[in-house]
């Protein structure tokens, strides 16, 4: 069974993210405190993806990080089957820095929530801002974006896989619907 | 894996490693170096068990284990009760069921438990429906101080597979010793149990990955990691030895003896250590030493096991 759409192809993924590049120089005068941390999994390489761009463009070395949730999630009580924890690993302190915080997509916003709590037991960051590649809506919590990709209204019955080359071995993103995924 | 493969059941108990697949023991094992890292933070804690309680029900004295499993459990975010059985109805006399059922009622959702009777973890849990971990039980198991030995050595050489560890010491009245030759093979070590023919119980030569031994010199050759016992002279009244100076000159773990084991070999040690007596200071805290990673990873490993006992469903 064939994605029900495409909503990005590679192309449009890498515009995208330079899009984002420039917005986050704008936004923060320059890049001279930032940090980005991308969220386990697809954020990582996103993450990656953004500081090199932010390099490119202001000419200094972004540091990067990865951020792992599953300890801070709010429904391990309810997943049925042992989440796997992967590594955190941010080598810098993030108390004098500006954080942009990666994921691929916004939904719920629970991740991300469960985001800014492992990120403040890091340290304490001058800022937290939040970059995600696509935003389908349905938030269950106060949660919005400072940076996204492309909007996308989405149904619940609806599934965006983002696949990334170095997860996925292509850039797209497509729309699924649940049924069809199971 | 076959279309056919059934689906494995997560135990959801740690009474010895009798259930346990090499796989999820390894999951346990990879876990905790995440849990490492959150002792490494400004904020040693995180909130995966938020809302769980944990009874720490210990029928026999400890200190160290009990105080990294209660330690273990409030950095993962879990409340706390703690039960002596000292200073508890247990010596007014009151059975081990009703105790259980008594704590049941106060909303437990896990026991840890110690006990000088071997399968009282077992009962706690049929007394209360709950998931249990064996603290220690008679000299039956002690699987997490097994699985913070084999993390340790983990650690040194970055994979059990093909390592050989040597336990030198009071094999028949020892758990750790139990434990570890059940746990290590499973994971791809060979073990070496090592003691006075009196304190070397037959029955243990017929596991899997594990040879027996009386003789040290022997035990270390070829040996990556080298652990002493600690002699329980408190169960020494059937006479297993002629006295302890005689123990100490042939089987105690010195640099000495160290000197036939491989050359990077780590010494180990379950604690509390009976200085000059299984183990000699040079050994104890020289650089081969791995005791203090022991007390440091048995954190680790508990949190670690705590998160895979009680997080998620079936």
């Amino acid at each position: 069974m064939p994605a029900k759409a495409t909503i990005l192809s590679a192309d449009e993924i890498r515009r995208g993210l330079t899009r984002i590049a420039h917005e986050i120089v704008e936004r923060n005068r320059g890049a001279e405190d930032l940090a980005i941390i991308g969220v386990h999994t697809r954020g990582i390489p996103l993450a990656a993806r953004l500081a090199s761009k932010l390099s490119e463009l202001e000419g200094v070395e972004i540091p990067t990080g990865m951020l792992d949730i599953t300890l801070y999630r709010d429904d391990l009580s309810e997943v049925a089957h042992q989440p796997i924890i992967r590594e955190t690993h941010v080598p810098f302190d993030i108390a004098r820095r500006r954080v942009v915080l990666v994921d691929d997509v916004l939904y719920t916003g629970r991740t991300v929530r469960a985001a800014l709590d492992a990120l403040i037991d890091l340290g304490r960051p001058l800022g937290i801002q939040l970059a995600v590649l696509i935003d389908r809506g349905h938030r269950e919590l106060p949660i919005r974006a400072d940076y996204v990709g492309k909007n996308l209204p989405t149904a619940k019955s609806e599934l965006v896989k983002v696949k990334l080359q170095e997860t996925d071995g292509v850039d797209i993103v497509e729309l699924w619907d649940l049924e069809d995924v199971k | 894996m076959t279309a056919t493969a059934t689906k494995q059941v997560r135990p959801r108990h740690l009474l010895d490693f009798q259930d346990w697949s090499p796989e999820r023991l390894t999951a346990i094992l990879d876990n905790a170096d995440t849990m490492l890292q959150v002792l490494d933070r400004p904020v040693k804690k995180v909130p995966a068990l938020q809302g769980l309680t944990i009874c720490t029900a210990f029928f026999e004295n400890s200190t160290r284990t009990r105080t990294s499993f209660e330690l273990a459990a409030r950095r993962m975010s879990a409340d706390v009760m703690t039960f002596a059985a000292g200073a508890s109805s247990v010596s007014k006399g009151e059975s081990l069921r009703d105790t259980i059922e008594v704590l049941t009622q106060y909303r437990v959702d896990a026991y840890i438990v110690r006990h000088h009777a071997s399968g009282a973890a077992h009962l706690v849990h049929q007394y209360s429906g709950k998931p249990v971990i064996n603290a220690g039980d008679g000299r039956r198991a002690h699987p997490t101080q097994a699985l913070l030995d084999a993390y340790t050595v983990r650690q040194e050489f970055d994979s059990l597979d093909g390592k050989t560890v040597a336990i030198i010491g009071d094999i028949r009245h020892s758990r750790v010793a139990r434990s570890n030759a059940e746990l290590l093979p499973k994971l791809g070590a060979k073990v070496v149990l090592c003691g006075p023919a009196t304190l070397l119980p037959a029955d243990l030569a017929g596991l899997p990955g594990v040879t027996l031994t009386t003789d040290p010199v022997q035990a270390v050759r070829g040996a990556h990691a080298v652990m002493a016992l600690r002699l329980q002279q408190e169960r020494m009244s059937g006479g297993y030895l002629g006295s302890l100076q005689e123990y100490a000159d042939t089987y105690q773990v010195n640099e000495a003896l160290m000197q036939h084991a491989e050359s990077g070999a780590i010494v180990l040690h379950p604690g509390p250590m009976n200085r000059d007596v299984e183990i000699s200071a040079d050994a104890a805290d020289g650089p081969r030493s791995r005791i203090l990673k022991q007390v440091e990873n048995g954190q680790a490993i508990r949190m670690s096991v705590l998160y895979h006992l009680l997080v998620g469903r079936d």
